[in-house]
């Protein structure tokens, strides 16, 4: 059900206080890129996709795949806040704990609701590619959306579908870049430089938009845009600061892959009231 | 069914034909049945499946671990999906999708990979797969299957389909013998007792199948009664199957063209020493790679032929004694 700007955006403070408070409780995870992909994962759940929380195989629903999927915190709590019942919110602090649904990167097998497991970086275009071929075959128009790290396209295998996507010309699929500029050892253009994004995808033959990743209306205007491209399939380069949201992680590759301390809990959940 | 008259060495189809021919048939009864292949589909075979139904034919070019995904994708889909190309590439390209995103979350994925082994012939050692079998049961409830000729290929890709969950099919480029009658039946998991024997057990797969019981034939008129099980699902072994053979007989030798440090061998030989401890004998390829050549002149070389199985099972007998 679509939800204005507003509600949307109370939306995304609650998932980033979400995800500061269970990598947090985890005292590991990935909060940074976590945090970059907020209100991109939040218009997809809670406005843009077709789907039903309460029935979560539905056929005809729309797919989203975390490729990055070490950003597993964003999807989990807005997975939570949007009620499918087997992410359940009161168990968000169980993160990366022993029998948690909640494991360190998605799992079809704890959470059935998930469309993929994933957290070898560089397969989710793959997967997303044939869900979206089955769905074509079926004659079915659900779309599929994936969710790649801007350092995850340094993997061979994201070129290699992006040249499959647009030779079967699978326009039901969309790729979204999360480019915050970032990766683990350091800022993406010291460890391997990726750029030109866009032109790189333009090149494969997809249509190619860029936009500011954490403007709600310039990314529902880049979902429509999408949705009318025919006969390619688009991605959409979403220019978004690591760590969003919480002054001292914002642009800081040490909130890649490390959780936030008791008291940098403290002050970033201060930040986010 | 043992095989009760004098085994003849008549050529039959290849592995990867009969994959080839049954898919379309399968195709024909399943529109869920779909088909990825990477720029090999007129070698692997899939090419009849291609031209009898293009819409559900996805070519993916040179790229083996974007096809596994690709197909993986598909499975979640609830597509039924085959994915090919030769082993060497596949199993070693794919491997790291076949475990993310098949094994791991359980999909319904099938991969076939063709020229297997060194049976490959002039192509030589690049394309020759002798570790795929290793790798294909180091995937976590993946069934892995490796026909013996066309009869067995039939049914084995037959019952790949009607499987829910991973599988891998390891079948060959060159034609071989016809070992099976065509109403031979066949069930994932359970071994065939080609031939009854009771001094000595050779376990076997694929084009080794014949060359063991061409074997037990050369035993017999020895004196040694060989007893021949067809091993066509290398995962999840018969053991039943192992420990009756190893109890009953005492002895027992493992051929597989594989390399022998991982392959059907070291499994077999974890049943018996778990079940019925005897001494083994293993052939198969001794950690090297092959060369160009005809198939024939390399099996012969690399020592795959009845000559090998039977010199083995005099060992193993000696052994016993």
């Amino acid at each position: 059900m679509p939800k204005s700007i507003e509600e949307l955006q109370a939306i995304c403070k609650r998932v980033r206080r979400d995800i500061i408070e269970m990598t947090g409780a985890a005292k590991s995870g990935h909060p940074g890129g976590s945090l970059s992909a907020v209100e991109i994962v939040v218009e997809l759940f809670f406005d843009y996709m077709r789907i039903d929380p309460r029935n979560p195989k539905w056929p005809d629903r729309d797919r989203f795949i975390l490729s990055k999927g070490h950003a597993a915190p964003v999807l989990y709590a807005v997975m939570a806040e949007a009620g499918f019942a087997d992410t359940p919110i009161a168990q968000l602090n169980t993160l990366r704990k022993l029998g948690s649904m909640y494991q360190g990167h998605p799992d079809v097998r704890f959470i059935p609701s998930l469309e993929a497991s994933t957290g070898s970086l560089g397969e989710g275009l793959s997967l997303a590619l044939g869900m979206a071929l089955g769905a074509r075959l079926d004659g079915r128009s659900c779309r599929t959306y994936v969710m790649l790290g801007d350092g995850e396209i340094q993997e061979g295998q994201v070129w290699e579908s992006a040249m499959a996507g647009a030779f079967h010309k699978v326009d039901n699929v969309v790729a979204i870049v999360d480019y915050n500029g970032i990766q683990l050892d350091g800022f993406v253009k010291d460890i391997m430089e990726i750029a030109p994004v866009a032109d790189k995808w333009r090149a494969f033959g997809w249509h190619a938009i860029e936009i500011d990743g954490h403007d709600l209306p310039a990314i529902q205007k880049a979902l429509r845009e999408a949705e009318a491209t025919k006969g390619r399939p688009t991605c959409i380069v979403a220019h978004t600061i690591k760590g969003k949201g919480v002054s001292f992680m914002e642009n800081n590759p040490k909130f890649h892959g490390t959780a936030p301390s008791p008291a940098e809990v403290a002050l970033a959940l201060q930040e986010l009231q | 069914m043992p095989i009760k008259t004098k085994f003849e060495v008549k050529l039959g189809a290849a592995t990867r034909e009969a994959f080839g021919r049954t898919l379309v048939e399968l195709g024909r009864e399943n529109k869920d049945i779909v088909v990825c292949d990477a720029d090999l589909s007129k070698s692997t075979m899939t090419t009849y499946f291609a031209k009898e139904f293009p819409d559900r034919f996805f070519s993916i070019g040179i790229a083996e671990a974007n096809m596994v995904g690709i197909a993986a994708g598909l499975a979640s889909a609830g597509k039924i999906p085959f994915a090919s190309s030769f082993s060497a590439f596949l199993m070693t390209k794919g491997f790291e999708q076949m475990r993310v995103c098949a094994a791991y979350p359980k999909v319904n994925l099938k991969v076939v990979g063709t020229h297997s082994g060194i049976s490959i012939g002039e192509d030589g050692p690049s394309q020759m797969s002798v570790e795929e079998t290793a790798l294909a049961c180091s995937l976590v409830g993946f069934v892995v299957l490796a026909p013996a000729d066309e009869t067995a290929t039939k049914a084995l890709v037959r019952l790949a389909a009607a499987h829910v969950g991973p599988v891998f099919i390891r079948t060959g480029r060159p034609k071989v013998p016809i070992v099976y009658a065509a109403d031979q039946k066949f069930e994932i998991g359970k071994a065939i007792e080609a031939v009854e024997g009771s001094d000595v057990a050779i376990v076997v797969n694929g084009l080794l199948v014949a060359q063991a019981i061409l074997a037990s034939q050369t035993l017999e008129d020895e004196g040694i009664s060989a007893r021949v099980i067809d091993m066509h699902t290398v995962k999840p072994l018969d053991r039943e199957a192992i420990r009756r053979a190893a109890a009953e007989t005492g002895a027992m030798v493992v051929a597989e063209e594989h390399l022998v440090d991982a392959g059907l061998g070291v499994r077999v030989a974890q049943v018996v020493a778990e079940t019925a401890p005897c001494p083994m004998e293993f052939v198969g390829i001794h950690d090297t790679y092959a060369e160009s050549g005809q198939p024939d002149e390399l099996l012969e070389k690399y020592g795959l032929v009845a000559r090998d199985v039977a010199a083995a099972v005099r060992k193993v007998v000696a052994r016993k004694r």
